[in-house]
């Protein structure tokens, strides 16, 4: 296997790292809109503060993935990361004023006890959860789709050009999916109403999830898959029933796993079609980016893979260590009640 | 304006944006890791509570920087492709190493630090808050590697099939001799930024809470020796940055200092001007004989270039250098017109960055002075400075990083490659200010809650003492959102 390929699959990895990572944060954030309803504003808190402790440790370091699947675009295909984020150029701003505003949202949320305040991070938190899936899901697409490419590697579309209804197609399910994920998450982390809540719209939502990702992976695997591709599709399709039986059986674990592995399917899916291309050319084929030609030398592909081969499994290490010391389920007695955090403080 | 001059308006904006947050991150990072390990060593109860109060503007802080980044990592392939394409092979190296290696573990360490309350042992939960830290300083290094490789273009060659840098020498990269004197002039600017922030709040808190005073007394002198400290190891590295920088930009020097001409030996450095920089009209200055040579040369009487000379000598030498490497000549052929960076703009930002850094650790030898021998009773015009003193650095570094990349120009890699043919060709100039607007309204609001949220948690203070106690099975966390 040539390094090209080698980091084509990695980049393929952190971005299916990102989206099974963040996509269950994300899923946990839009259901605030949904689980996180009570019949008065402190239950409505109530509920989404215990929504908010399942992720809390966990959404920041998910969202570096996406931050280093970039940087690993940049230094290994500079090709591919300039002409891909140059060519999105609305789409890419639209995503990080949503990302910004999720994150101060996450991080601003409880600094304040006022509900005017809560409700205005909410909306951040609720729309930076559902805008995001939704632009990569359509980016991503895009790149299987094919994109106006010129002979010097530039895109020379608009922002409507990428508003495709396969790519749409794409941002929707990806959008259903992680709603699905993020239950399921939500089921594995609590107990009491807010995880029947998840259940029950895990269970009311995943038909419409399973049938937007039939269709969207069959769509990709006629329009370039190969006998790869539509396997993986297969597992995939196959894990996502697999997560709605262990449901029933009241199995959380199993669920989200389920889900997870059918998002990390569908991203292997993704790039095993369009291998070798990263950016395929609906202008001329000739102009499309392949790992060959958008790639980094050899040299640098050299230095990357020592790097990553020594750094990954340290860095799987320490994440998995987080995950496992905040393993436990949280419910409505962990949450200390609501006081202000500027109040007064008396001291002696 | 084209979209060159607004994707150089927006780079500008939110790299400064950016960097208001990034030094305090450092800085405030070691200092609540600091008090927290004092904590452990001593059990003294004021020093787990500095740890928490600190700890809570650290995060406010932290959220910031870490949004603002995403925004410039993003912002190369989005404005500046050309520029990408070109480097991508040597600079995009870094800043995956900087993801890979730094920022996963910042924020995985930041989010066990935060929750780990009685859910991890008190040293490793401590230790959390020195692998942040050790985080953003990796950080650093990547970036400024990155960014010293732009400075003086090393460990590269030029292919002409791919028309493109390629990396032939990655350790050259990483130890640039720029970048060994960028990085602790930066590392050490940060801990300023940290001991300033911790002396200014602490001074300010002392005449708020009457009754912690000692406890506050106690930060303001730790965070004053913090900030002296790291003023003269700024000083230091300034000074061997400066004698690099002139052996590398001769241009830059020259138009810190608005010398145009040559002087052979024992320049003079000016304090302070009055009057036009532009070389054409007399200007009132107050000027120190030969420091300019010693700071350029290491020597009181080495000889300093003038402006008018380098303009006649350097595109040509540049030129030759180029032509050696087998460059070709778009990328080595600016205008005369535009081979000067901005002189006023060199000369202004160098002063202001020298000065309010000077400031700052003056102001923390006047804390270390007037609150020695158990004196917890700050005079009034000492916090007023207190409140001053948090700024001071950062403005310090603002103006730093506004002298190194303007002073820069016309070169977006130095000799190598322009500005202008970075730029992103198929981005149109209302795409570009579309995101400039966004981000600037953005940016400012945010701004605003920032501050808003900084003032308030220090005006409430830092809560009373509670050991931390493991938690139990069905104990209410001790932190949850």
């Amino acid at each position: 296997m040539s390094l090209e390929t080698f980091w084509f699959i990695l980049i393929g990895l952190l971005w299916a790292g990102y989206l099974v990572l963040e996509g269950f944060d994300f899923g946990v954030g839009m259901l605030l809109a949904v689980i996180g309803r009570g019949r008065t504003s402190e239950e409505t808190n109530a509920r989404r503060r215990l929504m908010l402790t399942t992720i809390g440790p966990f959404w920041d370091g998910n969202e570096v993935w996406l931050i280093t699947a970039g940087g690993a675009m940049f230094a290994a295909f500079p090709a591919w990361y300039s002409t891909m984020f140059s060519g999105f150029y609305l789409a890419m701003l639209l995503l990080l004023v949503a990302l910004i505003l999720r994150n101060m949202g996450l991080d601003y949320r409880y600094k304040r006890d006022s509900d005017r305040w809560r409700a205005g991070w909410d909306i951040a938190i609720i729309g930076g959860s559902l805008l995001p899936p939704l632009l990569v899901g359509v980016a991503l697409t895009n790149l299987i789709h094919g994109v106006p490419v010129d002979r010097s590697g530039n895109f020379t579309g608009n922002f409507l050009t990428l508003l495709n209804p396969m790519s749409l197609l794409g941002g929707v399910t990806l959008v259903a999916v992680s709603l699905v994920h993020g239950a399921f998450f939500l089921a594995l982390k609590t107990s009491g109403p807010v995880r029947d809540d998840a259940r029950a719209v895990a269970r009311r939502f995943a038909p419409v999830a399973a049938l937007l990702a039939i269709a969207l992976l069959v769509w990709v695997n006629v329009h370039t898959g190969t006998v790869w591709s539509w396997l993986v599709a297969g597992l995939g399709l196959v894990a996502f029933i697999g997560a709605l039986v262990a449901d029933r059986a009241g199995r959380d674990g199993l669920a989200f796993t389920g889900t997870f592995a059918t998002i990390g399917a569908t991203v292997a899916c993704y790039f095993l079609a369009a291998y070798p291309d990263v950016m395929p050319s609906t202008t001329n084929a000739a102009y499309s980016l392949t790992v060959h030609n958008a790639a980094s030398s050899h040299l640098t592909l050299q230095i990357m893979t020592g790097a990553a081969v020594v750094f990954t499994p340290v860095m799987l290490l320490y994440t998995a260590w987080s995950y496992w010391i905040f393993r436990k389920r949280v419910n409505a007695e962990h949450i200390a009640p609501q006081t202000d955090p500027l109040a007064e403080v008396k001291v002696g | 304006m084209d979209a060159l001059d607004l994707a150089r308006w927006q780079f500008a904006i939110t790299t400064v944006y950016h960097f208001l947050f990034v030094p305090i991150t450092i800085g405030l990072s070691a200092m609540v890791a600091g008090f927290h390990t004092w904590y452990l060593r001593r059990h003294a109860p004021e020093l787990l509570r500095l740890a928490k109060f600190f700890g809570k503007l650290f995060t406010i802080n932290f959220a910031l920087g870490l949004v603002t980044g995403i925004v410039q990592e993003f912002q190369f392939g989005m404005n500046w492709s050309d520029y990408s394409k070109f480097v991508g092979d040597i600079f995009g190296a870094p800043l995956a190493f900087e993801a890979l290696l730094a920022f996963f573990l910042e924020s995985t360490f930041l989010g066990l630090w935060i929750f780990g309350w009685g859910r991890l042992p008190e040293k490793i939960h401590a230790a959390c808050m020195w692998v942040v830290h050790i985080g953003t300083v990796l950080s650093a290094y990547f970036i400024l590697a990155a960014n010293s490789f732009m400075q003086h273009p090393v460990g590269y060659k030029y292919n002409p099939q791919t028309g493109r840098a390629e990396l032939t020498d990655f350790v050259a990269v990483l130890t640039n001799k720029v970048q060994l004197v960028t990085f602790p002039h930066v590392v050490a600017a940060a801990y300023m930024c940290g001991g300033a922030m911790v002396m200014g709040v602490g001074l300010w808190s002392m005449r708020r809470h009457r009754h912690d005073k000692h406890m506050y007394r106690k930060a303001a002198r730790v965070g004053a020796v913090v900030t002296i400290l790291a003023g003269l190891a700024v000083s230091i590295s300034g000074d061997a940055q400066g004698k690099v920088m002139t052996e590398v930009q001769p241009m830059k020097m020259a138009a810190a200092e608005a010398l145009y001409t040559t002087r052979d030996s024992c320049a003079e450095f000016s304090l302070f001007t009055i009057g036009s920089l532009n070389g054409e009209h007399e200007k009132y200055a107050i000027t120190v004989p030969c420091v300019l040579s010693f700071l350029a040369t290491g020597s009181f009487d080495g000889k300093v270039e003038g402006v008018n000379e380098l303009k006649r000598e350097l595109p040509g030498q540049i030129s030759r250098a180029a032509a050696a490497r087998g460059e070709p000549a778009r990328y080595v052929q600016p205008a005369d017109a535009v081979f000067t960076p901005n002189i006023p703009l060199a000369y202004w930002s160098f002063r202001l960055m020298i000065g309010i850094g000077m400031l700052a650790a003056a102001i923390g030898v006047a804390v270390l002075w007037l609150t020695r021998k158990g004196r917890a009773d700050a005079p009034r015009w000492l916090v007023v400075a207190g409140v001053a003193a948090p700024l001071l650095p950062v403005l310090g570094n603002s103006f730093g990083w506004i002298f190194t990349e303007t002073g820069r120009q016309p070169w977006l890699v130095y000799g190598v490659m322009t500005t202008s043919s970075g730029v992103s060709p198929t981005v149109t100039a209302a795409s570009v200010i579309t995101s400039m607007v966004v981000y600037t309204i953005l940016y400012a609001v945010l701004a605003v809650v920032e501050i808003k949220l900084m003032l308030d948690y220090t005006r409430r203070g830092a809560d009373p003492y509670h050991p931390t106690e493991q938690v139990a099975e069905d104990k209410p966390l001790a932190f949850s959102y």
